[in-house]
């Protein structure tokens, strides 16, 4: 027969540590996915116990109460209590204390006994407590607070050995349920639980006289207001070099190899469209998702690093006010700094965000950072139509509007942020900065690797299968129908894309856009980088990508400067990403929020056409 | 106001500069600015260790403004802006 599962769920303060024990419990038989309806990601994961129970885990948001005071927290709370949909209440809680730091976690298990659940205390990183001379009476503390506690090391094999036991025998003992007597607590009531808390470990710890030296140490060096930025700058230096240079190679060698693989197709395969739907939309559509992987991996590497360091709470530290100014929590630089390199890690980072409407604002900016695929159009427009001449007799103008195209995406995130929070959110009140500032501690490798691996496989799964169905969809759209016999044209001008281009050509002439920029954009949908192949295609130039020269000289006999400014604005704002919009919808959980970036960022992009078009054209550029 | 307060003045933690060290008075949340209602900014306070009797010492201070801190509060540190930090009252 076999056994019933068992839930169990996982409870804690930020930074007690509990990521890393529930790592330990299940290594990397996890799923993450997003609780119904909320941008909060939900944990879950599986292992067995020495007695051969299977037990089912939930890593909870963490929390200092069960006051629900934000999405996360209430999902703690519904959960602990039993009434999450569609979830199954717990037959027991574990609550994971950092066993430097008691304080906080036992006032919260004093809170949680009033839930009436079963209930064990577990007195993580006990290795680093006892190096750092904190001793803890544990029988003592168990009789103290009235439930089992026991010890774990999470980052050390067998660490969690005595937990396991400890499990086997409290689900043995078939622990019963009492009547939840839970209330939100008062503050004399918190007031009187930290007391209680305070007397308690008091009476059963002894705390070492001297703080934990290096991290006095590091913070000295870190969090001095001018040092610290320097770190924090260097820091930033490194992890874009990273994201750019490292990268780049794996990025290249894997576009390669699709390119190979679909050239193999190309010529094993007769022509036709059996040949070009593998070729040009399974292939090229799966190997442009896929492409990204090298550079969402090292994003990650890097994040999970820094927050397991415990460095990400100091940066957000040293950011606070700077990013405050413009209504973004501290929090948001890392994912808007990845976003340079690509929307998508970006937003996939802003994981690191607790509040869930700084994180909204936080995803709806990131894609106006000026990504890296920007980068061929700009270039390929910049050589083509701006004079390479020097102004002031050092800055070249082509450098200079290069870097106005960068200070316009990122001038224009911090307004949106702004007009987010003045108009949308106005009645919120930003998340006040209260921050635990946690003891550094050494990453440990095999927590950081099954941190990066959950991710990669996530986004090859949900956001590869929505990407690759745009990819296919806009491979059909520019291949059907297919040319007649004798076409002289380039077979996408006879294509449905073609047919939606010319629709909406008209739209598009008030912004200076012929009905041949309106067709390159559909493929461009793509990703912003294969407009430039798809304006090839279209003006009938050989060779693709490559012959990115010869595009921009025929661009330069067929477009005026008017028509290449405004092209230029609306690369800086417009949605032209279809993997960007399918990872929105799949973070925040929503086809709304997506529709709004979607909105918003075209909006913005034919005003900003519109307005530089017009401008130019009044300035003799027409 | 406590009975046991010594000859040192009463100050909320929000005016003290950096290298400050004193025991927490008392929590007043009304008129210390910050955007959260009272009660509400007083339970956050409490959560992160900020109750009467607590040893409080500021370690850092952020480059604009000297604002947020970083305060040790007895065994763990915890940053905070100046604003909600109106709140506690030391000596």
């Amino acid at each position: 027969m076999e056994s019933p599962l068992t839930h169990l769920a996982l409870v804690g303060t930020p930074n007690s540590g509990k990521t890393s024990l529930f790592n330990a419990l299940t290594g990397s038989r996890q799923k993450v996915a997003n609780y119904p309806g909320v941008t909060v990601e939900r944990k879950e994961g599986s292992f067995v116990t020495p007695l051969g129970r299977q037990i089912s885990v939930v890593d909870l948001p963490g929390t200092y109460s069960l006051r629900g005071r934000s999405p996360d927290e209430e999902i703690t709370r519904d959960f602990v209590l039993g009434r999450a949909k569609s979830e199954t209440p717990p037959d027991l809680v574990l609550c994971v204390a950092d066993s430097t730091n008691l304080r906080l976690t036992i006032r919260l298990l004093l809170e949680l006994k009033n839930t009436g659940r079963p209930l064990a205390l577990v007195l993580n990183m006990f290795d680093i407590a006892t190096r750092r001379g904190v001793t803890i009476d544990v029988p003592r503390l168990s009789e103290a607070l009235g439930v089992p506690v026991v010890t774990s090391i999470a980052v050390r094999k067998k660490g969690t050995a005595d937990l396991l036991r400890l499990t086997d025998e409290l689900l043995s003992a078939n622990p019963s349920e009492h009547q939840s007597t839970w209330q939100p607590l008062t503050v004399p009531e918190l007031r009187a639980t930290q007391r209680e808390a305070d007397r308690i470990i008091a009476d059963t710890v002894s705390l070492p006289a001297r703080p934990d030296t290096w991290t006095s140490r590091i913070d000295a060096v870190v969090l001095h207001p001018v040092g610290g930025l320097v770190v924090l700058l260097l820091i930033l230096f490194v992890m874009f070099q990273a994201v750019f240079a490292w990268a780049q190679p794996l990025m290249d060698l894997l576009s390669a190899a699709f390119d190979a693989l679909g050239q193999f197709v190309h010529e094993e395969l007769p022509g036709g469209l059996l040949q070009s739907f593998l070729q040009n939309g399974v292939i090229s559509g799966v190997g442009s998702v896929i492409v990204f992987l090298p550079q969402i991996i090292i994003i990650f590497l890097f994040i999970l690093l820094l927050e397991d360091f415990g460095y990400m709470a100091r940066a957000a530290f040293l950011m606070d006010r700077i990013m405050g100014g413009a209504g973004l929590h501290g929090r948001a630089f890392i994912p808007l700094l990845s976003s340079f390199a690509c929307a998508i890690p970006g937003i996939m980072a802003t994981r690191v965000i607790d509040n869930r409407r700084d994180r909204l604002t936080t995803i709806l900016i990131a894609p106006l950072m000026t990504c890296s695929a920007r980068i061929p159009v700009y270039t390929l427009i910049i050589s083509a139509f701006i004079p390479a001449k020097d102004v002031w007799g050092v800055v070249n103008l082509q450098g200079l509007v290069m870097f106005g195209l960068y200070a316009a995406g990122i001038v224009s995130a911090l307004g949106v942020s702004f007009v987010i929070k003045f108009f949308m959110w106005r009645d919120y009140q930003p998340a006040p900065f209260m921050l635990e500032l946690p003891d550094y501690k050494m990453p440990r490798l095999r927590s950081i690797a099954i941190g990066i691996y959950t991710r990669a496989k996530m986004f090859l799964q949900r956001a590869g299968t929505t990407i690759f169905a745009m990819m296919v969809l806009i491979w059909f759209l520019a291949s059907f129908p297919q040319p007649p016999e004798g076409a002289t044209e380039p077979a996408i001008n006879y294509s449905l894309a073609a047919i939606v281009g010319k629709a909406i050509a008209p739209l598009l002439s008030p912004i200076g856009f012929n009905w041949q920029i309106a067709v390159a954009l559909i493929p461009g949908m793509a990703a912003r980088e294969v407009a430039v192949a798809a304006l090839g295609t279209v003006y009938a130039i050989e060779g693709g990508k490559e012959a990115a020269a010869q595009i921009g000289q025929v661009l330069a006999t067929k477009w005026s400067l008017a028509t290449a400014l405004s092209l230029l604005a609306w690369y800086i704002f417009a949605p032209q990403c279809a993997s960007t919009l399918a990872v929105i919808r799949r973070e925040t959980g929503s086809w709304v929020w997506m529709a709004v970036t979607f909105g918003y960022m075209l909006a913005l992009a034919y005003a900003a056409s519109l307005l530089t078009y017009n401008i130019a054209v009044a300035l003799g550029a027409g | 106001m406590t009975e046991n307060c010594d000859t040192r003045t009463h100050l909320p933690l929000g005016l003290a500069k950096r290298g400050y060290s004193g025991t927490i008075q008392h929590l007043s949340a009304s008129g210390a600015g910050s955007s959260l209602p009272d009660a509400e900014l007083e339970s956050r306070l409490i959560e992160l260790g900020f109750v009467e009797g607590a040893r409080v010492e500021i370690l850092h201070e952020g480059i604009v403004g000297r604002d947020p801190i970083a305060v040790r509060v007895d065994n763990i540190t915890v940053a905070v802006r100046r604003r909600e930090a109106m709140a506690i009252i030391v000596a």
